[in-house]
């Protein structure tokens, strides 16, 4: 009895649907790659499967924890995508006029235009969506729309390609025998959580994703709050666009960041925040972010052809959406529950408070 | 059409006397058609304006605008289904890259004639959007999600096909292509036409059949629309199979247009589509908005397109910049419609 209330108790909690499927496709690595957990010192750096699942899949880590926010308030955000591109852009077009590509004050200038271009972008989403009262989905599609071609406009057309040593270090770098890039997105996750669950900040996104109007009469500034939180999620962006363009060295304004925006939401949806708005968790986002990640690795690694690619992808996003919908298992884990609640009529009373929570 | 604009205004004048003109015309639901027909018109003037000598004023400049855009027309239809009912579907481009590769496939590769492989891909299209309508109604799962799926599932099944394009030259397809229907101004391809009968059914369904009403109804509140008794379930499953059907007819006409197939083909379509459509005016909320608007958003986004073509020193990218710009113009309209209206 008490292993299964315990077992009750962990496959309710909210990490743990996410946290196994991570855990099943890690697994699933190795019986195709023996040494898959193996990491080992090549030159001073750490070299493995897991280190490079963090280290590729740290922009969509980035990209998606500012999504949470801005799902948790019952938004979306579409335009991270080109915000990545922008900021790219931006960010290469400028090192690129310099005569002295290494100079670190004109990279640290570079990045910091980069980053204000991207915060303009999240003003101007937040603007739209606070102020104006339009929908999230289509406010932040006209970025996602106009941004592109905005980023090709910066970079003329073509591809540009810097060689700048100093910029380099943040998405290809290494230090501490780590990629930089996992400080990064470790300094950006601590910071989050840090003001989102030791503050009332936290509190007041879910307030208001829950309920905006009521929110707004027990008197916290939802409109403030809401603009903030599109701010933020741009700024991720932004820096998970300088980490792209570093990475290769290179901006391109039309394939920078595509369909990164899919992937965030993808990947806030199977860390358990509901997309309706008034909840989240921003370690099950960066579990689910892992997740992506893992599972494009694991495509590679065990050998199924790079062109399914997608049609796993759509698999999985199937699978997970439709485990976590309470409707789905009530109609399949339901019809067993029914069977086995005559012999164990002590747990009905308990069926209630759970069911007022899903609801 | 005249009862459902006729009735919010008749309250008003019973309370405080007859509104004013220009509020009235501003709490008129076929507003934003009339603002997008009028900026078609006045970026055709314009542009017959500037570009005169270059034959910018030729018929035919003008009927290229549907044999340009005649997928569009027809996915921006499907999608306009959808967005009505108060739902969305993402999966739209990548089922019509996906028809586009079918159909090569089958006719290049496997043989098939051209009359078989049609009914096959307009079903495997519409079954796929049944597929989502039945997962989105049954499992309550948002339908950006599923769509999402959507569309990862169908563009892996493009490259599950083939990692390269292929070029179709059967000739029973370029025989199709080539065809133009003369109008006395000027000739229309196929695709045109089929475009057009396409706008011209879903105008029907929309308007003159309770199906349309449902959409409608469901889109405006779904809570009340099933406290009424409309089958909810049926409904919005019959509008995904249906934009389902549009993207693999758009795909079919993309393909005749293109004549060939390619994993690549109409990425981000989607965007172009539902872009389409709230430039004609539909709310994106749902429960608002015409098809025809629809043709007009179309329209515009194609002559933006062949005015950049006959500037000449533009570049593509400044098309993405003027949709961006013009979908911003309309949703700040809408807006100051839709708060007009509550108060």
């Amino acid at each position: 009895m008490t292993t299964t209330t315990r077992w009750r108790a962990l496959t309710r909690h909210n990490l743990f649907w996410p946290v196994a499927v991570l855990v099943a496709l890690l697994l699933v690595n190795i019986p195709f790659t023996p040494d898959f957990f193996a990491i080992h010192m090549t030159d001073g750096h750490l070299y493995g499967s897991l280190v490079s699942i963090v280290l590729f899949g740290s922009p969509l880590i980035l990209v998606a924890v500012g999504m949470t926010l801005v799902i948790a308030t019952g938004g979306i955000d579409l335009s991270v995508g080109a915000v990545v591109a922008i900021t790219g852009a931006l960010t290469c077009s400028y090192i690129s006029d310099q005569k002295d590509q290494d100079a670190l004050a004109g990279v640290l200038l570079a990045m910091g235009l980069g980053l204000l271009a991207a915060v303009v972008c999240g003003l101007w989403n937040g603007f739209l969506v606070a102020r104006m009262g339009i929908q999230p989905i289509i406010a932040t599609l006209i970025i996602m729309v106009a941004g592109r071609g905005v980023a090709q406009l910066i970079t003329d057309g073509q591809i540009i390609t810097i060689n700048s040593e100093p910029y380099k270090l943040i998405g290809g770098g290494y230090w501490l025998t780590l990629p930089f890039s996992i400080f990064v997105v470790a300094a950006v996750v601590a910071v989050t959580v840090a003001l989102t669950r030791r503050t009332a900040l936290g509190l007041l996104v879910e307030s208001v994703g829950g309920n905006a109007e009521a929110s707004r009469l027990v008197g916290i500034r939802s409109m403030r709050i809401k603009i903030m939180v599109y701010v933020f999620c741009a700024l991720c962006a932004g820096i998970a666009g300088l980490m792209i363009s570093s990475n290769t060295s290179a901006a391109d304004g039309n394939n920078a960041g595509l369909w990164i925006e899919l992937d965030a939401i993808l990947a806030v949806v199977i860390g358990g925040t509901s997309l309706l708005g008034g909840r989240f968790s921003i370690g099950g986002t960066v579990v689910g972010a892992l997740v992506i990640q893992t599972l494009t690795t694991t495509i590679y690694t065990i050998g199924v052809p790079t062109q399914t690619n997608l049609v796993f992808k759509a698999a999985v996003v199937i699978v997970v959406c439709l485990l976590q919908s309470p409707k789905f298992r009530a109609k399949v884990f339901g019809a067993r529950a029914k069977t086995t609640a005559p012999a164990t009529p002590a747990a009905a009373p308990a069926e209630p408070a759970p069911k007022m929570e899903v609801s | 059409m005249s009862t459902t604009t006729q009735s919010p205004t008749t309250p008003d004048k019973v309370e405080g006397g007859t509104p004013s003109k220009a509020a009235r015309l501003l709490s008129d639901r076929r507003l934003p058609v009339l603002v997008t027909a009028a900026l078609f018109l006045a970026m055709y003037i314009a542009g017959l304006s500037r570009y005169q000598n270059y034959g910018f004023g030729d018929s035919q400049v003008f009927l290229n605008l549907f044999i340009d855009n005649g997928y569009l027309l027809v996915a921006a239809v499907g999608a306009t289904f959808v967005i009505l009912s108060g739902g969305i579907d993402l999966s739209v481009g990548s089922v019509i890259g996906f028809t586009t590769m079918l159909t090569a496939w089958l006719v290049q590769d496997v043989g098939l004639p051209l009359l078989v492989v049609i009914p096959i891909s307009l079903g495997v299209g519409a079954f796929g959007g049944f597929l989502m309508g039945y997962v989105i109604h049954n499992f309550e799962i948002q339908p950006f999600i599923v769509t999402l799926a959507g569309l990862f599932l169908f563009r892996g099944l493009c490259l599950v096909i083939s990692k390269e394009s292929i070029a179709i030259n059967d000739s029973a397809v370029s025989s199709l292509a080539e065809t133009r229907v003369s109008l006395g101004l000027g000739d229309l391809s196929i695709g045109a036409l089929v475009a057009l009968v396409v706008l011209a059914a879903a105008f029907y369904i929309l308007h003159y059949t309770r199906f349309g009403r449902r959409i409608y109804a469901i889109g405006g509140n779904e809570q009340s629309a099933l406290l009424m008794g409309l089958p909810l379930g049926g409904t919005k499953i019959a509008v995904y199979t249906m934009s389902g059907f549009c993207s693999a007819l758009a795909g079919l006409l993309f393909m005749l247009y293109i004549q060939s197939g390619d994993p690549l083909h109409a990425v981000g379509m989607e965007l172009d589509a539902i872009a389409a459509v709230v430039i004609g005016g539909t709310l994106l909320t749902g429960g608002s908005g015409y098809v025809l608007g629809t043709l007009f958003g179309v329209l515009v986004l194609g002559l933006i397109k062949s005015i950049i073509q006959f500037e000449g020193t533009l570049s593509s990218w400044w098309t993405k910049i003027a949709t961006g710009v013009l979908l911003c113009a309309f949703i700040l309209i809408q807006r100051v419609m839709t708060t007009r209206k509550k108060a």
